[in-house]
């Protein structure tokens, strides 16, 4: 009979006594690969069934011919062949629970998790399922998929809504506010039953009761520079609905640097931007607008009002910016910033490029980690209150005492005439901020004045420019007018 | 085996999603049956020729193991196992991977998402159960020197 070289591949070697070759005698290809394993009973279940055929992903040659092509078993062997038994490769995901169950007794490991839907949760998505886009693979995208929600105000409120009701399986919220009755004019995820409640702990319940297959998440502190890589690390998708500069770049660089898809989103009264930056695939937030605006420029929606469906519907465009991206279907927002009037209801498209310079993203990127963001933006440090002897300051009930007395000082308002007209305090005079410089001469420089604003802030920074025109004695209402009216006179409005 | 291979099987199994990628891990055999490490000192990318869908099954032809193989032994190494990445689904090794599997090689499985690669775990099939037990997967940061990479650089 023919002399015949066997190659054993490495993985079957322990089961040919450690041998990588044989030397075996036989006619047929088949006879010598029969040889080798009846001469080693523990190889022989590896290459044949226990019908006996070769397993289907044995895979023999004679020196360079795969034997499939040849006369397989049959093909005759000559003194000097060598047959080599290659292993084919193969593998897959699971397909569904109808994986065949004569097997699942075998499996050592258990099966993965929430493999198929349920019936109810077929109904549920029946309207997803039946979209070819979507359908039961892209449904079961959803289901992995972790989104994270910076901010659960007026935009992360409708997106949520929709990412729970569309069946994504994980939804981390970022917040640390209590509901106030001002937010419900667009945060629709709060009701007037909820005033007072924090937001996250109201969200999760809405959240669950309206998809108990969605895993809510609640993050009830602020997103700073020592947790946000810790935070957005744990999400595939990060929803920007924050509604300050600090957070925005924090949120972008942070996403940036994971590598993450980062659905930005932002309103200013009756005007919204949607984005998505994904650096990978273009611009990053930095890309845009490298450096913040000036503080005193850009007004918060506390301060410059905002029309209460326009976060409803820039949320709802960033919900379904998300769901394409876990989809991998569409075009995505990336490279292009949507522009939104509703006072003329126009859209408008820019088209964004990476900026070749970018600190962040581009190849000569200087920024490797996060950086301090309140002082990045020019603000003081959220939730600090300015620093002392920034400006001085004067208590409500201090002011009420001032106001009462012989002297009382002179109040001036610089708040916007629509605010002027949910509230003011009498006596008050009115100068809008930004008219500040030019009217300054109404002021006069000997008189005490105390100036205040909604909240404190553009009071602060008022006082600030009055005593730098050389006024001396100005002082700012700490809490601003909304402080007056928890502490001194309930009767006013706070807003 | 080093950070960089993982990022570079993150990058494959992003890069092929929603199909599913798969590779050679090439180190070298342990010495001694004992001694269970191996150390992977090179990938290199597989062509999926699964004959179907690509999204849910691989398949390596045992061509193109052969000729990997031919070059890494050349070199005194070996391929030591295959990694391949689970779109949308976790980093667990279906029963069809099992059904597949072979002994002695390592599997490296990927979860992959639209976005992430949010898990990585390594398996081994026990030739006495034929199933599939975890093994631990260390890896090394790429300042820590492993065995260089001689060849068997990533194709394209």
């Amino acid at each position: 009979m023919p002399k015949t070289t066997v190659k054993v591949p490495t993985p079957l070697r322990p089961f040919a006594g450690g041998a990588a070759e044989l030397a075996l005698e036989g006619s047929t290809v088949g006879g010598v690969i029969r040889t080798l394993a009846d001469a080693n009973p523990a190889l022989k279940r590896h290459l044949f069934t226990p019908e006996g055929r070769l397993r289907n992903f044995v895979t023999v040659y004679l020196n360079d011919e795969d034997i499939r092509y040849l006369d397989r078993e049959a093909t005759p062997l000559k003194d000097g062949d060598v047959v080599s038994i290659v292993p084919a490769v193969a593998g897959g995901a699971p397909t569904s629970a109808r994986s065949p169950s004569h097997n699942s007794k075998l499996v050592g490991i258990a099966p993965a998790p929430e493999e198929t839907f349920s019936r109810d949760e077929l109904r549920r998505y029946s309207r997803h399922l039946l979209l070819p886009e979507v359908g039961v693979a892209g449904q079961r995208k959803l289901r992995y998929a972790k989104v994270l929600l910076v901010g659960a105000g007026g935009l992360g409120a409708p997106s949520a809504l929709y990412l729970a009701a569309a069946g994504v399986g994980e939804i981390g919220l970022v917040d640390f506010d209590s509901i106030d009755l001002s937010n419900l004019q667009r945060q629709v995820l709060y009701t007037t039953a909820d005033v007072g409640r924090p937001k996250l702990a109201v969200a999760k319940e809405r959240l669950e009761a309206l998809n108990p297959g969605t895993r809510i998440t609640p993050y009830e502190e602020r997103l700073t520079s020592e947790n946000a890589l810790d935070i957005v690390g744990r999400y595939d998708i990060v929803v920007d609905g924050t509604d300050n500069f600090p957070t925005r770049y924090l949120v972008n660089d942070a996403s940036v640097l994971l590598g993450k898809p980062n659905v930005y989103g932002s309103i200013y009264r009756f005007e919204g931007q949607v984005s998505v930056f994904d650096a990978k695939r273009g611009p990053c937030y930095r890309c845009l607008y490298p450096e913040p605006p000036p503080p005193d420029l850009v007004p918060s929606c506390a301060e410059a009002g905002v029309l209460g469906v326009l976060p409803g519907l820039v949320g709802v465009l960033q919900a379904t910016e998300t769901v394409k991206l876990i989809l991998g279907r569409g075009e995505p927002l990336i490279g292009r910033l949507l522009l939104y009037d509703a006072l003329s209801l126009k859209f408008r498209e820019l088209k964004l490029r990476k900026n070749p310079q970018c600190v962040l993203c581009s190849p000569v990127a200087t920024q490797t980690g996060l950086i301090d963001y309140p002082a990045f933006c020019g603000v003081p440090a959220p939730g600090a209150p300015l620093a002392k002897g920034t400006v001085p300051e004067v208590e409500p009930e201090t002011l009420h005492a001032e106001l009462e007395s012989a002297e009382p000082p002179f109040l001036v308002d610089v708040r916007e005439p629509e605010e002027w007209a949910i509230a003011h305090l009498p006596g008050a005079h009115l100068i809008p901020k930004g008219e500040l410089p030019e009217r300054v001469d109404e002021l006069t420089r000997a008189s005490h004045l105390v100036i205040y604003c909604r909240s404190g802030r553009r009071s602060a920074e008022a006082t600030r420019l009055l005593l730098d025109l050389g006024f001396s004695h100005v002082r700012t209402l700490r809490g601003g007018i909304n402080a007056w009216a928890q502490r001194v006179d309930p009767s006013l409005p706070q807003y | 085996m080093s950070e960089a291979f993982l990022s570079e099987m993150k990058a494959h199994a992003r890069e092929t999603y929603p199909d599913e990628c798969c590779g050679f891990l090439i180190g070298s055999p342990p010495e001694t049956d004992g001694e269970r490490r191996r150390t992977i000192s090179a990938l290199e990318r597989a062509r999926n020729e699964f004959d179907g869908e690509r999204r849910r099954r691989f398949l390596i032809l045992p061509a193109e193991l052969r000729e990997v193989e031919r070059r890494t032994e050349q070199s005194e190494r070996a391929v030591v196992g295959f990694y391949h990445s689970h779109p949308d689904h976790p980093a667990q090794p279906s029963q069809y991977d099992q059904d597949h599997a072979w002994p002695w090689y390592s599997y490296l499985v990927l979860a992959v998402t639209a976005t992430d690669v949010p898990s990585v775990a390594a398996f081994e099939l026990d030739p006495d159960t034929s199933t599939f037990h975890e093994t631990s997967l260390v890896v090394v940061p790429d300042s820590v020197s492993l065995p260089s990479v001689t060849s068997g650089l990533p194709r394209a």
